[in-house]
């Protein structure tokens, strides 16, 4: 398996697959990582997969780049990269009302009724490719190319955690209140901070995805249970 | 021992609780926070004995005011050149004094930097998560940001008269430029762009907080417009916006990113670079790889004989007097 290095400052190594997107380059960052994490070379301190690429930090006291990069190139090798065997996790989602304001606009956009939105969506493909932003915030890949819409122009302020949103090919459940350009089309319960000290987030980067559809009266048990 | 509690009077935006950090979360799109300037922070603690990751109160510009409601604690302040009253007295920061009940404690901005640190002998009481009390700013979650009317509550204080005074400020900070480690996306920008970069002078702009550091200067133009997916982003990262406007990242960064990044600042230059104001101009300098990790070994070492130092306690009033006799040779009638 091919990867490029990159120093990044004093203290990290960026270890890159390919310069675009693509599910391969993805696969390679999600089996590296996880040689890594079974695996570490000494000095590290954590490693950070993203679309492309994975960065490796570390004690610059303790190791240094070179040698972060032997260890990588060690482990490179013989590195099977087939489809990753993510956890599968569930989310719950409810579509209803004001938990889903985009929902039309979607709809229109895509020439579909809002049912064949939801059903669309709830018949994604979905992973978890990196998470960023914010805490928790875990990027999904994999909406249907029937409801997939670009970001609006402008981003709406303070839409409330626990918002499903898409945009392109892209999906996430939103963990704080924020402005987000993207459009919203439901409301989970399920909490990605999980709030559990020995799990504290729902996701792992190469995790599988499915939604699961609630109604409103649903998301209110959910979401009086997460709150005990 | 006992617990002295505080009530804060005012706290200015940015005030927060701040401790080591939580490393080891940025998979999840979590920075480690911590503090702003962290050789001040652990000065800070140092002075005091305590641990060096020990949680303490970041003052920002805004500036802080407490009054003591309850018991007595040896408390310390680093950092910047704030302004300290302490009960209607004038203290320089960098030093060490007990504050008691009914007394009131202001630390506001001085004439130099941007984060004092105020340490506690004792526990201080906040919320942690993951582990860490450190305030993740822009969410709030850890020990959170102080307001107006909170009660502080240290456990555990204690009074150390062996511990008062001035503490020495670190002498081996340089005051060159900030150095950075070019890359990871510098070959995608105009070779022009990465020359003015390393040679022009930039100013702090005051679009500054824990996340990050807008600077005014050249326009760092890309051979073409680039879109890089989104990659890991580092406290240090100088990421470039599409305009050719540099921006570089702390405590609270974003995890993750797609704006290419010229260069990294070097672990041991962001406290510094940290502490500079708005307005403030500065260049930046570029180190290989390997010289940025001697330099950083370098300036470890001597970080840990310098908190070694200051952690010395240096005895109660009537102590320091008997040595000072018997340095001197002569006695004070």
């Amino acid at each position: 398996m091919h990867a490029d290095f990159k120093a990044v400052a004093d203290h990290a190594l960026l270890v890159i697959f390919a310069d675009s997107i693509s599910p391969e380059a993805h696969a390679a960052v999600v089996a590296l990582d996880k040689v890594m994490a079974a695996n570490p070379p000494d000095g590290v301190i954590e490693t950070v997969p993203a679309l492309v690429n994975l960065l490796v930090s570390f004690d610059p006291v303790a190791t240094d780049h070179d040698a972060i990069e032997t260890a990588v190139r060690n482990r490179l090798k013989g590195l099977q990269t087939g489809r990753v065997a993510g956890v599968q996790r569930s989310v719950q989602i409810c579509y209803e009302g004001e938990f889903a304001p985009d929902l039309d606009a979607v709809a229109r956009a895509t020439g579909l009724s809002t049912d064949a939105v939801i059903n669309a969506h709830l018949a994604g493909d979905f992973q978890v490719l990196m998470y960023g932003f914010s805490p928790g915030y875990a990027y999904l890949s994999g909406v249907s190319g029937h409801i997939q819409v670009p970001r609006k122009p402008a981003p709406v302020r303070d839409v409330p955690a626990g918002s499903v949103v898409i945009a392109g090919p892209q999906c996430l459940v939103t963990t704080l209140t924020m402005p987000t350009g993207w459009s919203i089309i439901g409301r989970s319960p399920t909490r990605i901070l999980t709030g559990d000290p020995s799990h504290p987030f729902l996701f792992d980067v190469g995790d599988r995805v499915t939604f699961e559809r609630i109604d409103l009266a649903g998301f209110m048990r959910l979401s009086k249970q997460g709150d005990t | 021992m006992s617990d002295a509690t505080f009530s804060v009077q005012f706290a200015g935006p940015l005030v927060t609780v701040q401790d080591g950090g939580r490393p080891g979360n940025m998979r999840f799109g979590v920075a480690a926070s911590g503090a702003m300037d962290p050789l001040a922070f652990a000065a800070a603690n140092a002075a005091l004995g305590n641990a060096p990751d020990v949680a303490a109160i970041e003052v920002s510009l805004g500036g802080l005011v407490l009054h003591c409601t309850g018991g007595a604690v040896t408390i310390a302040l680093t950092g910047g050149d704030f302004i300290v009253n302490h009960a209607d007295q004038k203290r320089t920061s960098w030093t060490t004094l007990t504050v008691r009940k009914g007394e009131k404690l202001s630390i506001r901005a001085g004439k130099a930097g941007s984060w004092a640190y105020l340490a506690f002998c004792g526990a201080l009481q906040t919320e942690d998560w993951l582990n860490s009390q450190a305030t993740h700013a822009p969410s709030g979650f850890g020990g959170g940001a102080l307001h107006s009317g909170q009660t502080l509550k240290i456990a555990d204080a204690e009074l150390r008269d062996d511990r008062l005074g001035d503490i020495d400020r670190p002498d081996f900070i340089s005051d060159g430029p900030i150095r950075v480690v070019t890359g990871p996306q510098d070959q995608h920008f105009a070779s022009e762009a990465l020359t003015r970069f390393l040679s022009d002078p930039f100013q702090v702009t005051d679009a500054y907080d824990r996340m990050g550091m807008r600077l005014k200067g050249p326009e760092l133009h890309l051979n073409d417009a680039l879109s890089i997916p989104s990659e890991p982003i580092i406290r240090g990262s100088v990421q470039v916006s599409g305009d050719g406007v540099p921006t570089v990242l702390f405590a609270d960064h974003q995890t993750t990113g797609g704006y290419p990044k010229i260069a990294s600042v070097i672990s041991i230059d962001t406290g510094r670079l940290a502490q500079f104001r708005a307005g403030r101009m500065f260049g930046f300098s570029a180190l290989t790889s390997g010289t940025a990790i001697e330099e950083v070994r370098r300036f470890t070492a001597r970080k840990k004989r310098y908190l070694a130092k200051i952690a010395v306690a240096r005895g109660t009033l009537e102590q320091r007097l008997m040595s000072e006799n018997l340095i001197h040779g002569c006695i004070y009638e």
